[in-house]
């Protein structure tokens, strides 16, 4: 009778006949649906357990709430507190005692008015501390750094845009944390050679170093390339490094990886040689905006790293012909090549730079205004592995080009044609690449809904679509992606003037949607985006700007379904307070836009900021500023918020509307 | 660590003399009415005669107890001088001819001083004599100038400021052991205050410059312009045809590198040098810094030296070694472990941060120009935001003027544009008052603004 009684309580719990072991596995099968892992905790007490023990990293929206989330998860090993713009010394001495032996990652990225003692209870506490991002911590001083240097077993750190730091910050870091590995400095102007030298010098162990936009000179970089395991090296825009201090450099940094000189405007290619001359095994060469030609010199200096090259980035630098030939022999292995903005190249050049690169994936010719289609049609028969390829603005290219583009090459997934002469044949062939995931047909005027059509039936893994200002689409096309890209996560359907309701019915069936715009659609009313927002769970992003039939009722039907909303643009819309207001039911909004929004006043404006707890920034009218009272503006502005203020006057809206949305008005 | 020390020793040798000519201006001040017990002259031929007379003297004086090598010593010098004495016979004898009356009268005045050191050497002798302290300024028994210093100062007062005087200049000199002539002096004579001492009323002197003035007070015969005149040194001296034997000097201390018993034996250049060494390392270093009260100095120019700079180290270690200049902490740093920038606790005044950014921006100038550092100071101020601006940075001078001209009201030594600021004051100045300045000069108009 007992053991039945037993067996008859077994079978009531069955979860307790699992190990944690195995519900563990389960719950991190759960877990990639966050919603679906809230619902597992909130079924029962046992399962709240489960899933409080289960959970390693948290992203708390409230830094006021960490007390009762940091006892709750007891075993939370990575904290990002990126949300949190807010985070006192108090909730990082809460953060150090309650998780201080578990926790091994901390994000404070975005967060503010935390001093040196609070950092201090971090350090100290938080005895295995693997990683903290302190970037943009602007009034970080010496003293705060000194204190992370207690931080011992630290091995990857951001500091970027920590201005206030100087070499002697650094230097306690360096002594402090002998264990560090991947280092960020980006922007921390303060910190020169002595500082840097000494990072080398004392850490080790360093894989990966931002020393972007530092005043460094060609010193420290001595110290620097000795580093036995150095990956990753970044010096985007330090202009001290120059060819003189670079002259006398030998070295033999074998390990690393990664180059990125971009911006230095005083590297010029004879330093530049004495750089790459024992780097035997460089894998990526980042020159964006050098000083220097790129010619046939130029290229000789790739000579000792050509080997192993498979990405080079040479974005806004004036190319020769020649220059891109002697790379495009050289370097065989390319499989990035990045033109971004290069306006000299011609269609000759590019056509004997890819002449002989089979391996290529990665072609980016943003801005090449001079191609045409001869070396699109060289880039397609050449390069049959390509999977990415941006050309915005290379408007020359011809119609046939875009269908060889998609007979040719099968494996593309990233497409960027923005402001191109693409056609619905074109499209029609790039439907063939059935692993396509993104695809920009912005100011593509030839596209019609036929073009859509085939799309949305060959690319069911399209991810991202841009169709802003390609006024050819309507309902039709929309639908017919809705229905066969059931993944999609982004749709910028802004100024597409005939688009309706209806679209947006048939766009709520893509339950991914995290990012929608439609700015600028003068037909979408509140019913479209009650679809969207019951059926959208994810949605993260809106921009409903200059959408006149969008009023309350659609805030507030947005305010209950989509909870996870983090930016609404709500400007020269129909809303006024009510709808605002509501917004404040949303607890992760973050960003609010709402200008030349005529039913505003004040004091709505001031209740929704108010209600608003996790607001980073808000844009509004410039009127605004003197009517709201300014010490809500200081109370919002000490909470990590920061004001836009825009100033630009509407005089008649529905005409300046009218005028927008005709190309001849906008399109040179 | 070499060329530190060189540099702290030419800077030394600097404030030295200033130090030594206020010391002796002082002395003579107090010194001038004693005018009498005996009538000497101290010319060049002391520099000749009385080569080991201040060390042995010395030495005998301060033998407090029956000593058998001291009192071999001092019959050595004895010996020395008399055959000294001998050789200066033989000179007169040579020229007797052509003697005027003036080298006549300098040539008597050094006999006597010679007799008269003799006289007090052989009291000296005599172990119960105890004999007054040297460091007692205005004792008659001591009426000799001791040439040990003289010497130094006669190189003084020819402004051979960088002439082989740092301790350890002579690192690459590599003399052959024998080819020149050791000399020791002792630990009394190094420590001594005063080397010259009037022969009339036995006051004592750092440099003979202040002896011969102080002997104006004696008489007339001592204000010719021979008397006054700079004694000649042993190469202009007439008769000394004989090439001179290089003279180096060793350290008195056993087992120091200086003594020339030690196996690496590495000599002295000068007299200052001997007295400079032993003080600093071997003597109780009884000069604190004023400011900082934890340095201490055994020499008082190394004292003044670092009252000049004391609380502008501002580069601070962890162990407690500051240091002037940011790269010599960040050397120190990356030798030693477990050593670690200190930060300082004003760190979160605004004009710490600035001139903590000193460094920074003026790394890349490793000569230590005033005029460099005051521009990489004038740097500091807006380095934040320069630095994200791109400028032109061919060179080391136009990356300074790309900076330049903003905070030099703040930070307004040595450089340039200091002058140009007290031009117009100066005008200021002259209109105001109604009369020019004197000299007219930049540096006077600006002490009198100041």
């Amino acid at each position: 009778m007992k053991k039945a009684k037993q067996i008859q309580h077994m079978i009531s719990k069955p979860f307790d006949l699992l190990s944690e072991e195995l519900v563990f596995i389960i719950l991190d099968l759960v877990a990639q649906n966050p919603s679906d892992l809230k619902s597992f905790s909130l079924t029962c007490k046992w399962f709240y357990q489960v899933e409080a023990r289960h959970r390693r990293s948290l992203k708390p929206l409230r830094a006021e709430y960490l007390p009762r989330i940091l006892t709750r998860y007891r075993n939370t090993a990575d904290l990002d507190l990126s949300f949190c713009p807010r985070v006192t010394d108090y909730a990082l001495s809460v953060v150090g005692c309650l998780s201080g032996p578990t926790l091994r990652s901390v994000d404070l990225s975005r967060s503010f008015s935390f001093s040196a003692a609070g950092l201090l209870r971090l350090a100290v506490k938080c005895v295995s501390l693997v990683e903290i991002d302190l970037s943009n911590a602007t009034e970080m001083r010496d003293a705060a750094a000194a204190v992370v240097a207690e931080a011992k077993s630290l091995e990857r750190l951001k500091l970027g845009r920590c201005k206030k730091l100087t070499d002697m910050g650094i230097g306690c870091i360096a002594v402090g944390c002998r264990k560090l590995k991947r280092v960020s400095l980006k922007w921390c102007v303060g910190v020169g050679d002595l500082g840097v030298g000494l990072l080398a010098v004392k850490c080790k162990d360093i894989r990966s170093l931002d020393l972007s936009y530092l005043p460094i000179t060609g010193k420290c970089l001595h110290d620097v390339l000795k580093l036995q395991h150095l990956e990753e090296l970044l010096l985007q825009g330090c202009f001290g490094v120059d060819d003189d201090s670079l002259k006398s450099l030998t070295h033999h940094c074998n390990s690393l990886k990664n180059l990125d000189a971009s911006s230095c405007q005083n590297l010029t290619q004879r330093g530049l040689t004495s750089l790459l001359s024992g780097a035997g095994c460089l894998e990526r060469l980042d020159l964006a905006h050098s000083s220097s030609v790129i010619s046939l010199d130029f290229a000789s200096s790739l000579n000792k790293v050509s080997s192993a090259l498979q990405s080079i980035r040479l974005d806004g630098c004036a190319v020769t012909c020649d220059g891109l030939k002697a790379i495009g022999t050289l370097c065989i292995s390319l499989r990035e090549v990045s033109l971004s903005k290069c306006v000299t190249v011609t269609d000759e050049g590019l056509s004997c730079l890819v002449m002989k690169l089979k391996d290529l994936r990665k072609l980016d010719i943003t801005c090449c205004r001079k191609l045409t289609g001869v070396s699109i049609t060289q880039v397609a028969s050449s390069c049959p592995l390509l999977v990415s390829l941006k050309m915005e603005s290379c408007s020359l290219v011809s119609r046939d080009a875009f269908w060889l583009i998609g007979h040719k090459c099968r494996l593309l997934e990233e497409l960027d044609f923005t402001d191109n002469e693409i056609d619905d044949e074109g499209l029609k062939s790039i439907s063939s690449c059935r692993s396509l995931s993104s695809l920009k047909l912005g100011i593509c005027l030839n596209i019609t809904d036929r073009g859509l059509s085939y799309i949305g039936m060959g690319c069911s893994n399209l991810r991202e679509l841009d169709l802003y200002r390609s006024v050819g689409i309507t309902d039709v096309g929309i639908s017919s992606i809705a229905q066969g890209c059931c993944h999609l996560e982004t749709i910028n359907i802004s100024y597409c003037k005939d688009i309706t309701d209806k679209s947006l019915v048939s766009l709520s069936k893509c339950s991914m949607l995290q990012t929608f715009e439609s700015r600028g659609c003068p037909h979408i009313t509140c019913q479209g985006l009650a679809a969207i927002a019951v059926r959208c769970k994810r949605l993260s992003k809106l921009d409903l700007k200059k959408c006149p039939f969008i009023n309350d009722s659609g805030l507030l039907t947005l305010a209950h379904f989509s909870q996870g909303l983090k930016q609404i643009s709500v400007s020269e819309t129909g809303v006024t307070d009510v709808g605002l207001v509501s917004l404040a039911n949303i607890g992760c909004l973050q960003n609010i836009a709402a200008v030349n929004t005529r039913g505003l006043s004040p004091s709505g404006v001031a209740a929704a900021l108010v209600g608003c707890g996790g607001l980073r920034k808000v844009k509004l009218h410039a009127s605004l500023r003197s009517l709201l009272p300014s010490s809500l503006i200081n109370h919002m502005e000490a909470r990590g918020c920061s004001f836009l203020w825009k100033d630009y006057n509407n005089h008649n809206n529905s005409n300046t509307l009218q005028a927008e949305l005709d190309p001849k008005y906008w399109k040179v | 660590m070499e060329t530190g020390e060189d540099d702290l020793c030419q800077n030394n040798w600097g404030s030295a003399s200033i130090l030594d000519y206020e010391m002796a201006m002082e002395d003579e001040e107090e010194g001038e009415p004693n005018l009498h017990v005996f009538k000497a002259s101290s010319s060049g031929k002391d520099n000749n005669n009385n080569n080991n007379g201040g060390q042995a003297s010395v030495q005998g004086v301060k033998a407090q107890a029956w000593d058998p090598r001291t009192m071999l010593c001092n019959l050595s010098f004895m010996e020395q001088k008399i055959h000294e004495l001998q050789g200066l016979v033989h000179l007169i004898l040579g020229r007797n001819g052509q003697l005027q009356d003036e080298q006549q009268q300098l040539i008597t005045a050094d006999l006597t001083s010679i007799i008269i050191q003799l006289i007090s050497t052989a009291g000296s002798l005599l172990p119960s004599v105890n004999m007054l302290s040297t460091t007692a300024p205005g004792s008659a028994l001591f009426p000799f100038p001791r040439e040990a210093n003289n010497l130094a100062s006669q190189t003084l007062n020819n402004g051979g400021a960088s002439q082989e005087l740092e301790d350890d200049a002579e690192e690459g000199e590599n003399l052959p052991p024998g080819s020149y002539e050791i000399k020791q002096l002792e630990k009394e004579e190094i420590l001594a205050p005063h080397t010259n001492f009037c022969t009339i009323c036995g006051k004592g002197f750092k440099r003979d410059a202040n002896l011969r003035m102080h002997m104006r007070g004696h008489g007339d015969q001592y204000k010719t312009p021979a008397a006054l005149a700079k004694p000649p040194t042993k190469e202009t001296l007439p008769g000394s045809d004989a090439p001179m034997l290089i003279k180096r000097y060793s350290c008195p201390f056993p087992g120091c590198k200086r003594n020339k018993d030690h196996k690496r034996f590495q000599p002295l250049k000068t007299i200052l040098c001997v007295k400079n060494h032993y003080k600093r390392t071997h003597c109780d270093k009884s000069f604190t810094c004023s400011r900082c009260h934890t340095k201490k100095f055994s020499v008082i120019a190394d004292l003044k030296t670092h009252e000049k700079h004391c609380g502008q180290n501002k580069w601070l270690c962890s162990c407690g070694t500051t240091f002037s200049r940011k790269d010599k902490l960040f050397g120190h740093i990356a030798l030693f472990q477990g050593h670690t920038p200190a930060i300082p606790l004003e760190d979160t005044k605004p004009s710490a941060a600035a001139s903590s950014q000193r460094g920074s921006s003026g790394c890349g100038n490793s000569n230590n120009n005033a005029a460099m550092v005051s521009f990489s100071l004038g740097s500091a101020a807006n380095a934040n935001q320069e630095t994200s601006q791109p400028c032109v940075m061919d060179g080391k001078t136009s990356f300074e003027e790309s900076f330049s001209p903003l905070s030099f009201d703040i930070c307004n030594f040595g450089g340039f544009p200091r002058s140009i600021f007290d031009d117009s004051f100066q005008m200021l100045i002259s209109s105001a008052c109604g009369c020019s300045p004197i000299n007219g000069g930049v540096g006077s108009v600006s002490d009198t603004s100041l």
